[in-house]
């Protein structure tokens, strides 16, 4: 009889009945092909394979990672509330040793969400791994995580929630930012003063196959996860880099994703994007679930799947190695190259303009970080919206030092009230979530 | 009145009911090798001093398929399994005569690659070399489209004695489980293919003309007739009968646990209100998980007659049975004897009662009452436990739609209902300890005949539209329309409930039984590029089981 080889759960919740619009690519259809092909090929009967129903998040489990504006229920739906559960789930089964590793398949996607959340950008609304990953850390204490992003779109909302965070290694792997949505992740992206080089990115050029892939999973990513040694490796299960998908350019393929998922063994993998709904997702995740749970997987193919016909040329295997050398050389300076950005005196500072491409908003941030080689730093950031909303939001991170606790309270007590139509303490020390009155 | 006649691995019960309730019950022992004597000799007892035009309806259930499927006493079948890209279908291989083919279809009913009709037959040949009269044809996807199955029937259909199409056998997503379920269905035929002969010939000797009847493992009946094209549907109706069987006595609109205490084993279910809660795929039976429709039940090697021994200084109850309480004659102790020496079952032999829990009273450094008392508790506590355990997995079903989420129904008894020889002793204990009112179904001995005998007709249709490639279908009905754009999901409703009354009808159903239900109703708009491009439907309902709606009253009756 079929017997996984790795115990593995799943929570399978295709929100049969919610979209962004009829039309979205993010609507009830998205996982009906996948749905059909995962119960067809049986897979919630092979052995050691166990289908969870999702539990909700908390309104506190959304507050311990954002800032919504004006509040949760404004920037959220039923659906966020299990998607983001779904992945709790998952998280928590991992962690209480019932399975050995989980598949969130669960939608809307989260990973373009960032700490301060006005709407929905790239499809997401609140980051649906970050609360899974900071509920484990509260619930299981455990420290350090690894997240690696595969989703054909830089995971900018994760990358900014962990910009700061020197526990926490981000790695997103993606179609170059010159050419897709949202236009960021370049190499030289490398996390904030105080966590040089736990930020990675990955950017791929077009027409990048699984040979691409797989070499930077091979020869990049697994090298830097082998030396951070997580206690925790989440993977961002994007399924966009397929040669179908209608909205990237990538030619990877299901034998391809199932590969990366034999290579890089994730504790917790969490659905993204992917939108090719008929042609890829039905077979993509069936390979996916398969390598998670140690099954063969070889016969798992899209019916128009031809290696011949997606293979990058030379070129291009030739510039992803060198972004790869890049990337590594990063992450073994990151030492001194945080000395060298810590040079500066005072609060480290940056003023960013982010647009909600799926709402339609523009916020205005201006971010302070105290630079700190104890702790993540103590964090503010003042947040504005072209809808009238303004915020000073300041972020205590879960192990901070005297001084940045400290330095966050007084933040917050010399705030002037009137001058923000709120002001938000987030002290994850005490996991508490404050707003002045 | 109507006859229900359970065929068990030992005993055939038959029951005869009217309006007035229990007329006459017999029992008379199986002979295996001889089961239409058996069958027989049951039907010559019931009917005794009866006029033959006074019956309008005999059920029958039996045990064979299932023994024959668990003893692993299978006929030799050729499978043929064309499965295309996915899980490697040699993962689903049933038995030796087993051959994945090339040939695929996708998620949406259309060709990928054809079969081979060469290779085919080169199988063909092979099979009939081997002498195999039976065949299985199963295609991944193959109840979106059946072709390959149907064309790999027409190589096959003149040169064997029956070909099953997986197809045609449910309606429903899992190829696994299909592979399985028409392997079952093909090796159990022989089997009740003698049973059916042999009742055809009781039948035929007592002159009796009237609708005949089995019972299947969802509660429900369908003919005789139809049964040999679905014989391994009546796998597992042998908890299914009790459980039908307490079905008069369970509360309406509310939730009501069931369980059959018998000697090795206790058999739970759920109904509510009246109407049995079942597996949401299909049963399971040996290592074969199926496509057959069947109540949820959950049965556990814990009895009267389990076996009782002190392990590690704990105490440890079943689930094996070394033979009937020591009270009885048996050789070890068992929770039966416990009662003895509480006091509860007067008869038996006391004195070896007691001396089979004075051993265990020693190994527990308790005095015998206090040992009597622990074992009674555990076996009760165990059960109620087991009970709440499969409670929580059907409240914990997976749901893929928020609405379900938020509003699914969450079963909570408020009554149990006992079947079984211990009933009475444990009913008042198990009301204390779990808080439910507990009843206790009268009759218990032929509780399984009785739920036979007045079970319902069951069905169930999957119905199917795509108004992009623009056809409706419903494979296990053979039913296949083209539709266009103007096509609704009220259009698929009508229809699925047509091919139901039609099913359910040719399966033998009354009219005034077939309570319809939708168990899926699913519309999604297809969007390409940004615009849609047509709806894809999915459609499911069923003849809900229960009883016979003239005998609804029938418990009164019962309890006199």
């Amino acid at each position: 009889m079929l017997s996984a080889r790795h115990k593995t759960g799943l929570v399978f919740f295709p929100a049969f009945d919610w979209a962004i619009s009829p039309t979205h690519p993010e609507r009830e259809e998205r996982l009906l092909y996948t749905q059909d092909q995962v119960f067809e090929e049986g897979l919630f009967d092979i052995e050691g394979i166990i289908e969870f129903k999702p539990d909700l998040v908390l309104v506190k489990d959304i507050q311990r990672v954002h800032f919504c504006v004006p509040d949760v229920w404004n920037v959220t739906t039923e659906s966020h509330f299990i998607s983001a559960g779904g992945a709790k789930t998952i998280g928590s089964a991992v962690l209480s040793k019932e399975i050995e590793r989980g598949f969130a398949l669960v939608r809307p996607p989260g990973h373009h969400a960032m700490r301060i959340v006005h709407g929905s950008r790239g499809f997401c609304n609140i980051n649906i791994e970050a609360i899974m990953i900071e509920y484990l850390r509260r619930a299981y204490k455990i420290d350090k995580v690894a997240i690696v992003d595969t989703d054909c779109h830089h995971g900018d909302g994760t990358q900014d929630i962990y910009w700061h965070d020197p526990d926490t290694l981000f790695i997103s792997i993606h179609q170059d930012g010159r050419t897709l949505y949202p236009g960021t992740g370049f190499t030289n992206e490398l996390g904030g003063p105080n966590a040089v080089g736990t930020t990675l990115n990955i950017p791929l050029p077009p027409n990048t196959s699984e040979e691409g892939f797989l070499h930077v999973m091979k020869h990049v990513i697994k090298p830097v996860l082998d030396d951070f040694k997580p206690d925790l490796i989440v993977n961002s299960a994007g399924q966009d880099n397929h040669f179908t998908d209608p909205l990237a350019n990538m030619n990877f393929s299901a034998q391809g994703y199932a590969a990366l998922t034999s290579i890089l063994q994730p504790d917790i993998a969490v659905l993204e994007g992917g939108y090719s709904i008929e042609g890829a997702l039905p077979y993509v995740n069936v390979g996916i679930i398969l390598a998670m749970a140690g099954i063969d997987y070889s016969k798992v193919k899209e019916p128009d799947y031809n290696p011949d016909k997606i293979r990058q040329s030379s070129e291009i295997t030739k510039a992803i190695e060198k972004i790869g050398e890049t990337v590594l050389s990063y992450w073994q300076r990151r030492n001194s190259l945080r000395d060298q950005i810590q040079r500066t005196e005072g609060f480290d500072q940056r003023t960013r303009s982010i647009f909600y491409d799926t709402d339609g908003i523009s916020e205005k941030q201006k971010e302070k970080i105290r630079p700190c080689n104890d702790c993540g730093g103590a964090l503010c950031i003042d947040s504005s919206s072209d809808r009238g909303h303004h915020i000073l939001a300041i972020h205590i991170p879960l192990k901070a030092c005297a001084k940045c606790k400290e330095t966050g309270y007084a933040w917050y007590e010399s705030a002037d009230r009137s001058a923000y139509g709120m002001v938000v303490l987030q002290d994850r020390t005490e996991d508490i979530y404050l707003e002045k009155k | 009145m109507i006859i229900g006649l359970d065929v068990g691995g030992t005993h055939t019960d038959v029951v005869l009911l009217g309006k007035q309730g229990l007329i006459n019950e017999v029992k008379v022992p199986t002979d295996a090798s001889n089961l239409f004597r058996s069958v027989l000799s049951g039907l010559n007892k019931i009917t005794k001093g009866v006029e033959p035009q006074e019956i309008h309806r005999a059920v029958f259930s039996t045990t064979l398929t299932t023994n024959a499927i668990v003893q692993n006493n299978l006929p030799p079948i050729g499978m043929i399994v064309s499965s295309g890209p996915g899980v490697d279908p040699e993962f689903f291989r049933t038995n030796d005569h087993y051959f994945p083919v090339s040939g695929s279809i996708d998620h949406r009913g259309r060709e990928i690659k054809p079969i081979d009709p060469a290779e085919i037959k080169t199988i063909s040949k092979t099979l009939k070399k081997s002498g195999i009269p039976y065949v299985g044809v199963v295609s991944k996807f193959s109840v979106r489209n059946p072709s390959h199955e149907l064309a790999i029937y027409e190589i096959l259909k003149d040169d064997f004695e029956k070909v099953f199409l997986g197809h045609r056998i449910s309606g429903n997503l899992n190829f696994p489980r299909r592979i399985s379920t028409t392997y079952l269905n093909a090796a159990v035929y022989p089997i009740h293919k003698e049973f059916y002969d042999a009742i055809i010939k009781s039948i035929e000797q007592k002159w009796l003309h009237i609708p005949l009847h089995i019972l299947k493992a969802d509660g429900g009946t369908m003919s005789l007739e139809a049964s040999m094209d679905f014989p391994g549907q009546t796998i597992v109706s042998g908890p299914a009968a009790s459980i039908m069987g307490s079905i008069p006595f369970a509360p309406v609109q509310q939730d009501c646990l069931v369980l059959d205490i018998g000697g090795t084993t206790t058999d739970m279910a759920v109904l509510i209100d009246r109407v049995p809660v079942l597996d949401p795929l299909g049963t399971s039976l040996s290592y074969y998980k199926t496509l057959i429709r069947s109540l949820y039940t959950h049965s556990i090697g814990i009895g009267g007659d389990s076996f009782v021994r002190v392990e590690d200084g704990h105490l440890k109850i079943g689930p094996d049975r070394k033979g009937s309480a020591m009270a009885y004659g048996g050789q070890s102790p068992t929770p039966t004897d416990a009662l003895c020496v509480i006091g509860l079952i007067k008869d038996g032999d006391n004195e070896k009662a007691r001396n089979g829990i004075q051993q265990i009273a020693d190994q527990l450094g308790d005095p015998l009452q206090t040992a009597a008392l622990k074992i009674f508790d555990a076996t009760y506590k165990k059960i109620i436990s087991e009970a709440r355990a499969m409670i929580d997995r059907i409240n914990s079903k997976p749901v893929y739609t928020i609405h379900e989420l938020q509003e699914g129904y969450k079963v909570d008894p408020k009554q149990i209902l006992i079947i079984g020889g211990p009933a009475p002793y444990f009913a008042r204990h198990i009301e204390e300890y779990s808080g439910i009112a507990v009843g206790v179904v009268p009759k218990w001995k032929v509780a399984n005949a009785i739920g036979a005998a007045l079970a319902r007709t069951t069905c169930e249709v999957v119905f199917f539209a795509d108004t992009e490639r623009g056809f409706a279908s419903s494979p296990e009905e053979n039913f296949y329309e083209s539709i266009d754009r103007s096509f609704t999901r009220d259009d698929a409703l009508k229809k699925a409930n047509e091919l139901l009354k039609a099913k359910a009808l040719h399966k033998g159903a009354n009219p005034e039984d077939l309570e319809l239900e939708v168990l899926e109703d699913l519309q999604f708009n297809m969007v390409r590029g940004f615009h849609s491009t047509g709806k894809n439907i999915r459609i499911k309902v069923q003849v809900k089981p229960g009883i016979l709606s003239e005998y609804a009253d029938i418990a009164e009756m019962l309890l006199v």
